[in-house]
């Protein structure tokens, strides 16, 4: 894992704009390429993914290297957030949508009202790390204790065993399919005995426009909490082991961990597409699905799917 | 033949900003307003809480609207004085080579990408911040305050510079003939007779601080709670369209919400030009007596 100083955030739309201005020609139904690692490169045309900026830097490696395979594909990749692509895909702006939660029943109406028909593809699995400062104590928490720093219930480190210190929670905005998730299963604890579905971020938690930021900030914030993909753990800060419950053994967020299913917080990564991909959007997707695919999730520090 | 093509030109010119300006309320209006259907208006201005991705969603703005007046307040404070201090000084003391190789140089300053000032807030400021005011934080509006005086100081030193030399010289030549020092013609004679245009370059100042997205968004932290200090965390108007208007499905609520607050950042503009106009007025008429 690399430390990230750059904002690929910011590089992405330029990225994007670049792509945008090679032709576009959308009538490539005809080739059906199932098998992507053939160098002969039958495919061509382009086309956008638009969403989950947890699932960017994965995305941006396939695309970069189903490109390479097949130089007359462009792909244009930008991360603004899950509820932003899926309300693109709504509104026909991206063909694919990388989400990293599940679509809720409102999208779908509103996507059906539209004459969009959302078709949901797993592409890898992701632990959502909470992490802190190295130099703060606190090692673990439980749900629990998370779901109360998140909801201002508790705002003092000395109260989950840590210093005498002011707590800065930092979430996504709502922009993210990280902060819908993290809100489900931590805040409002699904799954949980003590699930309550009424609890909501608290409004003293900071919403930061990109999980970079987020990142960087705990990097220089002592009293500071975020909880990045795993893709997104640097060195500069430290990942809390995670316990289902007080009783419970702490577990640390890593590939193996996520596998064997015992971290709590993991969660899948998705598509959507408009009805089932074709063509060039369907050679992709088996791209990324194949052997080689997967193989650069674990690359990337994400889980590949079973 | 040819002036009355050039001036229906010009006519047609004029007219065409009237017609955009036209069209941009009608369309905040059109798309925005709907959301009082939804929320009433007194639940939708002094409402606390704001979940637009909530079942059911709550939108209330206050938190954002107090946002705003804190950043464009720590911006005014800072940047006015010392605008108008940098201007008096490159107008009426600096040597002809100082200000000719200055004011250029803070011209070029209004050029900066707001990005670019949004991450020199991000790596530089905050942490400056955080322990010079010991807060939890450098993620606050101070912070972004600081950051957009920086970014509206340009505007107002060279506009009131401007606004200083256009001051005949018989002004200043009578101060002196008076006994008057350089610091007495410059507060009592200069600055004063400026003053239309220093109002203006204040405005033009006050307006970049309330406008501004991306400095705001990436260093002013982006809390929901309705700030009571501006060291804290907050999320500004701007702030708020920005990081909510991508997860905002066309004609849905959150879409009418954030198109509402448009509305607002532009009324808000609108009557502080407004008020500029008021007082500049009164100032003439005070100044010609």
């Amino acid at each position: 894992m690399h430390i990230r100083n750059s904002k690929k955030w910011f590089v992405i739309p330029l990225l994007t704009l670049l792509a945008a201005t090679v032709l576009v020609s959308s009538c490539n139904e005809s080739t059906t390429t199932t098998n992507p690692t053939t160098t002969s490169s039958e495919l061509s045309g382009s086309f956008s993914i638009i969403g989950s900026n947890t699932v960017t830097p994965l995305t941006t490696v396939w695309a970069e290297e189903f490109m390479k395979m097949h130089p007359k594909v462009n792909i244009a990749v930008s991360g603004p957030g899950s509820g932003a692509g899926i309300a693109a895909l709504i509104n026909g702006t991206t063909d694919i949508c990388q989400a990293s939660r599940t679509i809720k029943q409102t999208e779908i109406e509103q996507a059906n009202a539209a004459g969009v028909d959302p078709y949901e593809i797993p592409v890898a699995t992701d632990a959502l790390s909470v992490v802190v400062h190295p130099s703060n104590p606190v090692s673990e928490l439980t749900i629990a204790q998370l779901s109360a720093i998140y909801t201002g219930n508790i705002t003092n480190w000395n109260e989950v065993g840590g210093d005498d210190a002011p707590i800065i929670a930092i979430a996504r905005d709502t922009n993210s399919g990280t902060h819908v998730f993290f809100k489900e299963h931590v805040v409002q604890m699904l799954g949980l005995a003590t699930e309550d579905k009424t609890l909501e971020y608290g409004n003293k938690v900071l919403q930061l426009p990109s999980t970079e930021e987020g990142v960087s900030e705990v990097a220089k914030n002592p009293n500071a909490i975020f909880y990045p993909g795993l893709g997104y753990v640097t060195d500069e800060v430290k990942p809390l082991a995670i316990k289902t419950t007080a009783d419970d053994a702490g577990v640390l967020p890593s590939v193996a961990t996520a596998l064997d299913g015992t971290y709590p917080v993991a969660r899948p990564l998705l598509y959507y597409t408009n009805g089932e991909p074709t063509g060039i959007i369907k050679g992709f997707i088996d791209y990324c699905l194949s052997d080689a695919g997967q193989a650069k999730v674990t690359e990337v520090g994400y889980v590949p799917l079973e | 033949m040819g002036e009355k093509f050039i001036e229906s030109w010009i006519y047609l010119a004029g007219l065409l900003t009237i017609v955009v300006l036209l069209g941009i309320i009608v369309l905040l209006v059109k798309e925005g307003v709907p959301i009082f259907f939804n929320t009433p208006p007194w639940e939708f201005f002094f409402g606390t809480n704001w979940y637009p991705v909530s079942e059911p969603p709550t939108f209330g703005i206050m938190p954002f609207f107090v946002a705003t007046l804190w950043v464009t307040i720590v911006a005014t404070a800072i940047s006015v004085p010392v605008g108008i201090a940098c201007a008096a000084y490159l107008s009426e003391v600096a040597p002809d080579k100082v200000r000719e190789t200055v004011k250029p140089v803070i011209e070029l300053l209004a050029g900066f990408p707001s990005v670019v000032m949004g991450f020199i807030g991000l790596m530089l400021l905050s942490p400056l911040v955080q322990s010079a005011f010991n807060l939890p934080t450098g993620l606050a509006g101070l912070t972004a305050g600081i950051m957009l005086a920086f970014m509206s100081l340009p505007i107002i030193i060279s506009v009131s510079e401007d606004a200083m030399r256009a001051v005949p010289d018989e002004f200043r030549q009578a101060s002196y003939a008076l006994g008057a020092t350089k610091w007495e013609t410059i507060w009592h004679v200069c600055i004063p007779a400026a003053l239309s245009g220093i109002t203006a370059a204040v405005m033009l100042g006050v307006g970049r601080a309330i406008g501004e997205t991306m400095t705001v968004l990436m260093v002013a932290g982006g809390a929901l709670a309705v700030p009571v200090s501006p060291t804290e965390p907050m999320m500004p108007m701007t702030a708020a369209i920005a990081s909510g208007i991508g997860n905002a499905v066309r004609g849905g609520l959150q879409y009418q919400a954030l198109f509402t607050i448009g509305l607002i950042l532009f009324v808000l503009t609108l009557a502080v030009n407004l008020i500029a106009d008021r007082v500049l007025e009164r100032q003439k008429r005070k100044f010609q007596r």
